[in-house]
């Protein structure tokens, strides 16, 4: 019995200062780091998740603006063509009605010749008819032709 | 073959069964003597002599003062002779069975103050050395680094420390007093276990029947009742000296305190008890199951003893695995109820 009491309460003293603690702190302590370590983890994966969120939001922003960029330029580059167009046409179409009243002058110009030839011209013939007085009016046309062939290269110019 | 193989271990066994039938056995003495305490450790028998191993007798005699020699001197006494005055007492002796006596200058047979080395002792300190060498290494490994990958020797480790802590102990105490509490019913759990595990073992250095001898058990409950009732707390006492019952109860003849002091000492002594009569009545029927084959082989003849021994084997084996579940359900009942105990005395009012 005392031998019992001696050998029990030594083994009883030596674990329970070294033994025991030792373990069940270490398990403890393990278990401590395990589970925040898993939590760690958990946490790197969610931060994890936000920066590719993140990144997925840039990209998609970075293809809408590459896109929207793309438009515009095809948008420019149409308006420009199309005010190049319209310049150009714009100047044709002022040479043409340049050119148009140009013609339009000539013209009146010419016409203007022209009546005050043929209003010469009918001085002319009237001066030619009242200078031959004739009676009848065979004779009269007649004359006129006449003096319309005397005076052909006169009307053709 | 195999049908030879038989023939030759039931002859094997009638040898043995005849080789003995000249001795008459004595069934008490063979099987208190097994059980029981002892002053050598006996090892085998070659040739008719025995070989033991001489454990010291540490005597104090009132007359003749301290003794110390070796066991071997008393127990190769012939009948009537004394060695310093002592002698050890046969199995039959009616007042101090197998113990070692003094005859005094009276012509008295006296029981000497004996601080003996005996054979539960010497098991005794083989668990505890074993204990040590067992979970001492794992304890220093983790005090080395607590974060290091457990080795398979740590996880047995772990895993038997565990299935105590989280099984018998948690449940039973307040979380916050567990620290204090686990490192005795841990090692009074592995200190039951790995007797009544060694107790089994039929071989030298094993085989010394620690936990069913009554002294042993009486020191085990006395650690749990001291750690009950020095560390209860003011409740626990409170529920003991002044509990909430009827005021005529408790004066002005203080009847409740009385019960509830005495249920105070039945726990611990039922715990006593039961692992105690628990270890020693399986190690008595593997005995008597050994003495049957000696009994009736004295009775009836080699043959009949023989036949006997086939069963009385079978039977033996089975007792044996049946004893190795004990062995674990009565360390987990006794650390089970001392939890419960500690944890009673710890509870808090709410």
């Amino acid at each position: 019995m005392i031998w019992m009491l001696i050998g029990f309460l030594i083994v009883l003293f030596i674990l329970a200062k070294v033994g025991w603690p030792m373990i069940m702190g270490a398990v403890d302590k393990r278990n401590q780091h395990i589970s925040d370590s898993l939590v760690a983890a958990q946490e790197a994966n969610d931060a994890l998740a936000g920066i590719e969120a993140a990144k997925a939001k840039a990209l998609a922003e970075q293809q809408a603006e590459q896109v929207r960029i793309i438009n515009e330029s095809q948008e420019l580059r149409k308006q420009l063509i199309e005010e190049a167009r319209n310049e150009a046409r714009a100047e044709a179409e002022k040479m043409v009605a340049d050119a148009r009243l140009k013609i339009q002058k000539e013209q009146e110009e010419a016409m203007s010749q022209m009546k005050a030839e043929v209003i010469s011209l009918s001085v002319d013939i009237a001066e030619k008819l009242l200078q031959r007085e004739l009676a009848d009016k065979d004779a009269q046309s007649r004359y006129v032709e006449a003096i319309l062939k005397e005076n052909q290269p006169r009307i053709e110019a | 073959m195999k049908c030879s193989l038989r023939h030759i271990i039931l002859m094997l066994l009638l040898l043995l069964a005849g080789s003995l039938k000249a001795e008459t056995l004595d069934v008490k003495s063979f099987i208190f003597g097994h059980t029981g305490d002892g002053y050598c450790f006996h090892v085998t028998e070659i040739k008719g002599k025995h070989v033991c191993v001489w454990l010291p007798v540490i005597a104090h005699s009132k007359e003749t003062g301290w003794h110390v020699f070796s066991s071997k001197h008393v127990c190769e006494l012939k009948e009537g002779e004394t060695y310093q005055g002592f002698y050890i007492a046969p199995m039959t002796d009616p007042k101090y069975p197998g113990k070692l006596v003094e005859v005094n200058g009276q012509g008295e047979i006296t029981r000497p103050f004996d601080l003996s080395f005996t054979r539960n002792a010497f098991g005794i300190f083989l668990v505890c050395g074993f204990m040590l060498a067992f979970f001492l290494p794992a304890a220093k490994k983790y005090k080395k680094d607590p974060m290091a990958t457990p080795t398979k020797y740590q996880g047995m480790i772990e895993w038997l420390t565990y299935m105590v802590l989280d099984g018998v102990i948690s449940p039973s105490i307040p979380k916050s007093k567990v620290p204090k509490f686990a490192p005795y019913l841990l090692t009074v759990f592995f200190f039951i276990f790995f007797c009544n595990l060694f107790g089994l073992i039929p071989f030298f250095p094993f085989g010394s029947n620690v936990t069913g001898n009554l002294s042993i058990t009486l020191v085990l409950a006395l650690c749990t009742y001291v750690a009950v009732n020095v560390f209860g707390n003011k409740h626990y006492w409170k529920e003991i000296l002044w509990p909430d019952v009827p005021l005529f109860l408790k004066f002005p003849i203080p009847l409740m305190p009385i019960i509830e002091l005495v249920s105070t000492l039945t726990k611990p002594f039922a715990l006593m008890i039961r692992l105690f009569a628990n270890i020693l009545a399986g190690h008595i029927v593997i005995m008597v199951l050994m003495a049957l084959i000696f009994i009736i082989g004295g009775m009836y003849g080699a043959g009949m003893g023989g036949a006997t021994s086939i069963i009385s084997i079978f039977m033996m084996v089975f007792m044996t695995a049946l004893e190795c579940l004990v062995a674990y359900i009565q360390a987990y009942v006794f650390t089970m109820l001392s939890s419960i105990f500690i944890g009673m005395s710890q509870q808090e009012t709410e």
